[in-house]
């Protein structure tokens, strides 16, 4: 417990934790002071936006109060004149560097720069002047940068370099030349960067922000294709924020519903994939566990991750799993065993992806990925994209009536594929089904807690007829250097090891809702804190809820295996359902015309 | 562009010097910058595998202090100094006349490798601004008629040596 101290604000006394900085303090009492840089899980804000400054009795100037820790008796004064007009002075010189084309920017209506704006009261176009040049980036299928938008408050620096421990944007140049982006001003698409996405859930202004592919979507209707969507586990999780929902509000029924509204063919519930998945990965690991070589088999799954591997560790290929993702191997059945079945051509289906994830849709046009000359899946969607999808479609959320995802032929799920979207949940749905696969029984209790929780690494060890497996849960980046480096060393001890891109999982995927507290006044003053939580609680919830949950036991995959793929691993089941990875995929190559972004 | 095993040693070597010292960045760069004349993106990619520091972390470095250059730089750096005083006195005329001439601005180098042009702040001088620096070598009071003897000067000297 850290040791209180009082402060006073307006000359009220409020007793806070010594060493927060004001802002956070603040925060604790009951105020939100503007702010635009200042960010979650960092002790020290790079104070680098000027908006929240306040007064602070003894001080001759203002000073900034994110960086400006709390001591025993301080006065503060927010509503000061001086530091009401200083605010709204920062405030309004970022936007001397701005351009006021939010009408047509996506991130209206989730902007923090605007919302800030309007708070401190501040007056469009006071000051005018020269703009610093633009660059836009829209070459990497995942991630797009608009340097007009940026207000160099470098908190995309901080996830993805402290947060994502990689570090691939940087401030760059000097003075009014100063941008945030890749070295050389390079696209995404020509440095290691991994699409994680991570950067544009910190983005207070649109940036940085998704690759939109609502246009591709639009297309395929247009063409007339037989679109067929599926939703990832972790997207049931957040959807409902786009609405006004309380976080950690279950959605599952609603989207189901609005899905059913938005003109698919089919539109069934990725937990299938994430089942078929664990078949696949869990028999894998089995036969992998056996040979005891290469030790430790990894998941495959985030394609962030995969990313992060290819680029940093090519060496270590060999450990990860060959399974392709949920979301591919979804699109690959349903191209084949579900076209066929059902008489579908399968050059005329398009698949449609909605998920948590901006590396999806990098992932969907790896090569490596294709089945024939097929790619397994056409579209990708973030849940942030799927919410424009259905605003724009004129469905009013609050109205939709409960409904369930549609099964034909495929889509029965278990709670072992809905896990899948929480750190922790495809250990937990492989080592159900392993422990089937290994013992001919059914594990008991089906809940393996050890591998629960949002901490950045887990370890855990379970015996299986009296075999002992030690396993490994991580999620974020700098977690899974740490076991990269051990595996490297010759050090680690595990047998096999689930890694997730984005800290804490899908749930907190790049391609989520926003968490902006400033946009969210029914929530909880700590709701930076704690979604990640609140979210993963809806998973389990869902788990918990299920008649199935061992994806062995889903009779839609017995199905599959009986009349389509035979076994789990065998050479059918390679050709659609596993993959493989390019070792030799170069940091930075030289950039082409191509792959430069355009400056203006 | 790949970097030449002499030139990757040199670097290596230059990092291994600093590898006990907590913050060793600027250090290694002034010292790649002297002994290897630039920093380019490949030479910034063995700094970042020596020490853990991210390339981004590094290039923003390096894109941020003058003294600092990505390309390599001529064999003649002049250095027009447009801090206040000199500015004041004409500086920018100066420094505009010697790009006019050599085809160049600032922080470029000519295509023959002979010559660079930056424009400083302040060399401490303001008593005999404008003031250039070539080379270490101080030119004082310097006049827009000056500037093509300057260049003269060092072609011929060029050729001598």
């Amino acid at each position: 417990m850290a040791n209180k101290v009082t402060i006073y604000i307006e000359n009220h006394p409020y007793i806070v934790d010594e060493g927060m900085s004001i802002l956070e303090a603040a925060k604790t009492c009951g105020f939100n002071i503007p702010n635009l840089c200042h960010w979650r899980d960092h002790k020290c804000s790079l104070a680098s936006c000027r908006v929240c400054l306040v007064h602070v009795d003894g001080e001759k100037r203002l000073v900034p109060s994110c960086a400006y820790p709390v001591r025993d008796g301080l006065h503060i004064s927010i509503t000061d004149p001086a530091a009401v007009a200083a605010r709204r002075t920062s405030v309004e010189l970022l936007l001397s560097n701005h351009y006021y084309n939010c009408q047509a920017c996506r991130k209206n209506g989730h902007c923090e720069l605007l919302e800030v704006a309007r708070e401190v009261g501040a007056r469009p176009e006071l000051y005018v002047g020269k703009k610093t040049q633009t660059t836009i980036d829209e070459i990497a299928p995942g991630i797009v940068r608009d340097t007009s938008k940026c207000i160099l408050c470098g908190k995309c620096i901080e996830a993805c370099k402290d947060a994502q421990g990689i570090g691939i944007l940087g401030f760059q140049n000097r003075g009014f030349n100063t941008i945030v982006g890749p070295v050389e001003n390079r696209s995404f698409a020509t440095v290691p960067c991994i699409q994680c996405g991570q950067c544009t859930i910190v983005c207070p202004t649109g940036a940085l922000m998704e690759h939109n592919d609502l246009p591709k979507l639009d297309q395929a209707f247009q063409e007339k294709k037989v679109v067929i969507a599926f939703v990832a586990p972790a997207v049931r999780a957040a959807i409902g924020e786009e609405f006004g929902e309380r976080i950690g509000t279950n959605c599952t029924k609603k989207l189901a519903a609005a899905m059913h509204r938005l003109g698919f063919y089919r539109c069934f519930d990725l937990n299938f994939g994430a089942d078929l998945t664990i078949m696949e990965e869990a028999t894998e690991f089995v036969k992998r566990f056996a040979q005891r070589a290469p030790k430790p088999m990894m998941t495959s799954c985030s394609p962030g991750w995969i990313n992060y591997i290819e680029y940093n560790y090519p060496e270590l290929i060999p450990h990860l799993s060959t399974c392709k993702s949920p979301q591919q191997m979804m699109g690959a059945i349903i191209k084949s065993y579900y076209a066929e079945k059902n008489g579908i051509d399968k050059a005329n289906i398009c698949v449609v992806s909605v998920v948590p994830c901006t590396a999806k849709k990098y992932e969907r046009s790896r090569p490596e990925e294709k089945v024939g000359s097929l790619d397994d899946v056409d579209v990708v969607l973030t849940t942030r994209e799927l919410g424009q999808l259905i605003r724009r479609s004129g469905i009013v959320w609050n109205r939709l009536p409960d409904e369930d995802f549609d099964h034909d032929l495929i889509g029965e799920n278990t709670g072992a594929g809905v896990i899948f979207g929480v750190t922790g949940g495809v250990m937990e749905a492989a080592i159900r089904t392993a422990y089937h696969i290994m013992t001919n029984e059914e594990m008991e209790p089906v809940v393996f807690a050890p591998v629960r929780g949002l901490e950045g690494i887990k370890e855990a060890s379970l015996s299986i007829n009296g075999i002992k497996i030690e396993i490994a849960v991580c999620s974020g980046m700098k977690n899974a250097k740490v076991i990269l480096d051990q595996v490297k060393a010759g050090t680690c001890k595990y047998d096999f090891v689930e890694v997730m891109g984005c800290p804490g999982g899908c749930i907190n995927g790049g391609g989520q809702p926003y968490v902006f507290p400033v946009f969210l006044p029914n929530e909880d003053p700590d709701i930076w804190y704690t979604y990640r939580e609140k979210r993963a609680k809806i998973l389990y919830d869902e788990d918990k809820g299920k008649p199935i949950r061992r994806s062995h036991l889903n009779p839609d995959i017995q199905k599959l295996y009986k009349d389509y793929l035979i076994s789990a691993g065998s050479p059918l089941a390679e050709k659609l359902l596993h993959t493989s990875y390019n070792n030799k995929r170069e940091c930075y190559p030289d950039p082409t015309p191509e792959t430069t972004p355009l400056t203006k | 562009m790949k970097l030449r095993k002499e030139a990757i040693d040199i670097v290596i070597d230059i990092c291994d010097r600093y590898k006990d010292e907590p913050s060793p960045l600027m250090l290694i760069l002034s010292d790649v910058q002297k002994e290897y004349g630039y920093i380019p993106l490949e030479v910034q990619e063995i700094i970042s595998a020596k020490t853990g520091i991210p390339v981004s972390d590094i290039y923003g470095v390096v894109t941020f202090y003058n003294f600092f250059s990505l390309e390599p730089k001529g064999k003649y750096v002049i250095g027009v100094c447009i801090g206040t005083a000199c500015y004041v006195k004409g500086g920018q005329n100066i420094i505009d006349k010697f790009g006019e001439m050599l085809k160049i601005k600032p922080g470029q180098t000519t295509e023959d490798g002979l010559f660079s042009l930056d424009d400083l702040r302040c060399l401490g001088a303001c008593g005999i601004a404008p003031a250039v620096s070539i080379n270490g070598k101080v030119y004082p009071k310097v006049t827009l008629a000056q500037v093509p003897q300057i260049i003269q000067e060092y072609r011929e000297k060029s050729k001598e040596e």
